[in-house]
């Protein structure tokens, strides 16, 4: 809609487009370059500014809201080191996938590269992990970018833009007006899947004998969970989902395999071995999934459905590419499907994997283990909550143990592993989704990455239930140091440096409660999910030497993968 | 193998840091990079000599689609077309050698762009390969310095870009 002819502010302007955008939230902290913009927003009453406590929280806090609401996050910083801080959540965003828009402060245009006071170079340094990124020179340019940096975000395969605005042009004056379509001429996402394609894959599909399907985070992206399971269901086909696909397709349906890949449980892993048919759906075939690339499910014809035309034959070279929106895919695939495989004997052979190995973990001794801890979380919350995890072991087991059953239900950093986005992104999805209850579970060292945004779930009373699985160390490098480096623990042991958790929590004005014990971590659960008004902390001090199984060692095939504990001295 | 690429870009601001930035991080082989502008004066075109088999470089195409400044990507190995790069080359010069490296450059049907009494410039243009010959004939000379452009490209016949038919996914 374009409209009048009043000049407006630079300040006015970017509300004004955010507003235009369906903006209710930003995640921000002011500073020198962007005080025009803090001064516009002391008056603006459709958003809510939420001031984080260090900018990286804010990026994370913009990706835990775009990932459980599907809609774009937004950040909003200072030049320099505002900007800097914002980098390694841009990376995250972009490994994953998520649409955020970051607006960075940028000194005065006649002061760029002049080494001015607090002035970052943040378009250079964010190109290689953006999907694109603006530098907005002119104040008559600032509306169609916005613009563009928000249509960017949030189609095709989703990711992060950075828009950087100098001050000037902030303070400077024009017409506004604000496009109602984007034409960008290199940039036409294509959302439908070519019809020959598509028609061979059912074909393929209906004659497999071993189908599979592999589901990545695509397919929540999509918002094609649905037609996922409606074209399982009818089909009877297997389902096994990526760390970021957990969620697509209901953990608990009997179809669902559970995750593949380097912690996969043994059955999905078999499966992906002895398909004669692999389906990829929004995935990207990750190195965590396939192990060695020579030995990945090499007897299967592969069909790869993506967005982005090059995931394919990136890692893994497939037989059928089919380029296009898997929401759409799944709806057409289905629909040309004319026989429904016979998959009896598919199903006989996975029943017998999935006895074989069953997911299990030690219990005899008393001791409280991450797996109970997660599984009491899972049994609790009936896999409707909307679980927030670090990075690590704790990861791992929260994706073996946790039921999840709706998409956008698994918040974690999945391509960049980035410890310390649990608490800052459970704060971005508690302002995204208030129907639901929220938990953020981080290990003893990552939860210390940026504790600091404790006091912005306190500060906005989010209902937060901030669990930290304490096992004294930096728990999947001493697994990886048991297992493949001579026991070498090297830096790796937090106990004699760790905080008191719950005084911690308590510093920062919230309720927190600490226990070793098992029979109490169900009343501790039930504690923390009682509490609906302010958020509440829980520490699970767990076994220090756990492993998580089964593991397949990086690079190794699937095929070798370790169900359970070997004695580390054989694995020299 | 060597393949040639054209690319159209948008004529603005960071457009080419993105295709060489793209290029290093991805860890794709530049051989020879040239940026000039088009017929459109809001459009440039890259010409990218790169290396590789062909699944990378099918994956350098659908990278360079994948960036947001990129109109157009034509590999042009696989099309009929004209490949021209220009050399400046400065020889050492003495009495003896002069007749020879100017019949050398009138083969070459280059041009002897400046002297004075220590050296020669010798400008050639031509397809790549024959301004690697050129070097190669000139080296025993003693070649001081040496400016190559990059080759630059188009296919023959018809267009293949007209503006408004830019096809493109990301
Ligand atoms: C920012 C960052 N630094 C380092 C690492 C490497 N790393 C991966 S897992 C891990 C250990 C995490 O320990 P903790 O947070 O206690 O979780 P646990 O594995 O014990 O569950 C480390 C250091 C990382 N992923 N991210």
């Amino acid at each position: 809609m374009s409209n009048g002819t009043k000049k407006l502010s630079g300040a006015d302007i970017f509300f004004e487009c955010l507003k235009r955008e369906g903006v209710d939230t930003i995640f921000g902290y002011p500073g020198g370059a962007v005080l025009k913009l803090y001064e516009k927003l002391y008056d603006v009453d459709f958003l809510e500014h939420i001031l984080v406590r260090h900018e990286q929280g804010a990026t994370h806090a913009a990706e835990g809201y775009a990932k459980a609401t599907g809609k774009v996050g937004v950040v909003l910083v200072t030049s320099g080191p505002g900007a800097t801080n914002t980098v390694t959540g841009i990376a995250d965003a972009y490994m994953d996938s998520v649409p955020i828009v970051v607006f960075t402060g940028q000194v005065p245009s006649h002061l760029i590269g002049n080494d001015a006071f607090q002035e970052a170079d943040i378009v250079g340094i964010t190109r290689p992990i953006t999907k694109h990124n603006f530098l907005v020179r002119d104040i008559n340019e600032l509306a169609t970018t916005i613009r563009k940096a928000f249509y960017i975000a949030s189609t095709g395969r989703p990711g992060p833009v950075v828009v950087d605005l100098p001050k000037d042009v902030i303070a400077s004056e024009c017409e506004f007006s604000y496009p109602d379509d984007v034409d960008i001429k290199g940039y036409k996402p294509k959302y439908k899947g070519h019809y020959n394609q598509i028609k061979k894959a059912a074909e393929i599909i209906s004659n497999a004998k071993r189908p599979l399907l592999y589901v990545g985070g695509g397919v929540i992206m999509s918002g094609g969970s649905r037609e996922l399971a409606l074209f399982a269901k009818e089909n009877n086909l297997p389902v096994t989902m990526t760390l970021q696909g957990l969620g697509a397709f209901p953990g608990t349906d009997e179809q669902s395999l559970g995750m593949l890949g380097m912690h996969g449980t043994y059955w999905a892993n078999q499966a992906v071995n002895n398909c004669d048919v692999l389906v990829s759906l929004g995935a990207r075939f990750d190195d965590r999934v396939t192990g060695k690339v020579d030995t990945f499910a090499v007897n299967a014809f592969k069909i790869h459905v993506d967005i982005d035309p090059t995931c394919i034959d990136k890692n893994i070279v497939v037989d059928l590419p089919i380029v296009g929106d898997v929401k759409h895919v799944l709806a057409e695939l289905a629909a040309e499907i004319q026989k429904t495989p016979d998959v009896k004997e598919w199903w006989n052979q996975i029943n017998e994997w999935k006895e074989e190995c069953p997911m299990a973990y030690e219990d005899a001794d008393g001791k409280l283990r991450t797996e109970y801890v997660i599984e009491q979380i899972s049994k609790k919350t009936k896999g409707e909550a909307v679980i927030v995890t670090d990075v690590g072991q704790h990861q791992m087991w929260t994706a073996q143990y946790y039921q999840f059953n709706h998409p956008r239900s698994n918040l974690t950093s999945g391509g960049l592993g980035t410890m310390g986005f649990s608490v800052p992104a459970a704060i971005g999805a508690s302002f995204g989704i208030k129907d639901r209850p929220i938990i953020s579970i981080s290990g003893d060292g990552g939860f210390q990455m940026n504790i600091q945004e404790l006091i912005t779930a306190v500060a906005y009373k989010l209902p937060i239930k901030f669990i930290i699985i304490n096992n004294s160390f930096l728990g999947m490098v001493r697994q990886w140091q048991e297992l493949f480096h001579a026991e070498k623990y090297s830096f790796t042991d937090l106990s004699a440096s760790n905080p008191d958790f719950v005084k911690v929590g308590q510093a920062f004005g919230i309720e927190s409660y600490s226990t070793d014990d098992p029979k109490e971590v169900d009343t501790l659960i039930d504690k923390a999910m009682s509490i609906n008004d302010r958020p509440v902390l829980l520490e699970f001090k767990v076994v220090k030497e756990n492993m998580v199984f089964p593991m397949v060692p990086s690079g190794a095939s699937i095929s070798d993968m370790i169900v359970k504990r070997l004695n580390p001295k054989r694995m020299m | 193998m060597k393949h040639t690429i054209s690319v159209l870009v948008e004529n603005r601001f960071g457009a080419f840091d993105r295709v060489a930035t793209m290029f290093s991080g991805k860890g794709f082989n530049i051989k020879s990079i040239s940026i000039g502008e088009t017929e459109f004066s809001d459009v440039s075109r890259m010409t990218i000599v790169t290396d590789g088999d062909e699944q990378i470089l099918n994956q350098v195409v659908k990278q360079l689609n994948r960036l947001i400044d990129t109109i157009k990507v034509i590999d042009l190995s696989h099309t009929n077309h004209i490949q021209r790069e220009l050399a400046l080359i400065k020889v050492g010069l003495q009495k003896t050698t002069m007749e020879e490296i100017k019949n050398i450059t009138d083969i070459f049907r280059g041009k002897i762009v400046d002297i004075n009494n220590k050296s020669m410039m010798i400008e050639v243009t031509g397809p790549p390969e024959k301004i690697d010959a050129a070097v190669n004939v000139l080296m025993p000379f003693g070649i001081k310095e040496m400016a190559r452009s990059g080759t630059v490209a188009l296919n023959r016949g018809e267009q293949l870009n007209q503006k408004n038919e830019f096809v493109q996914t990301n």
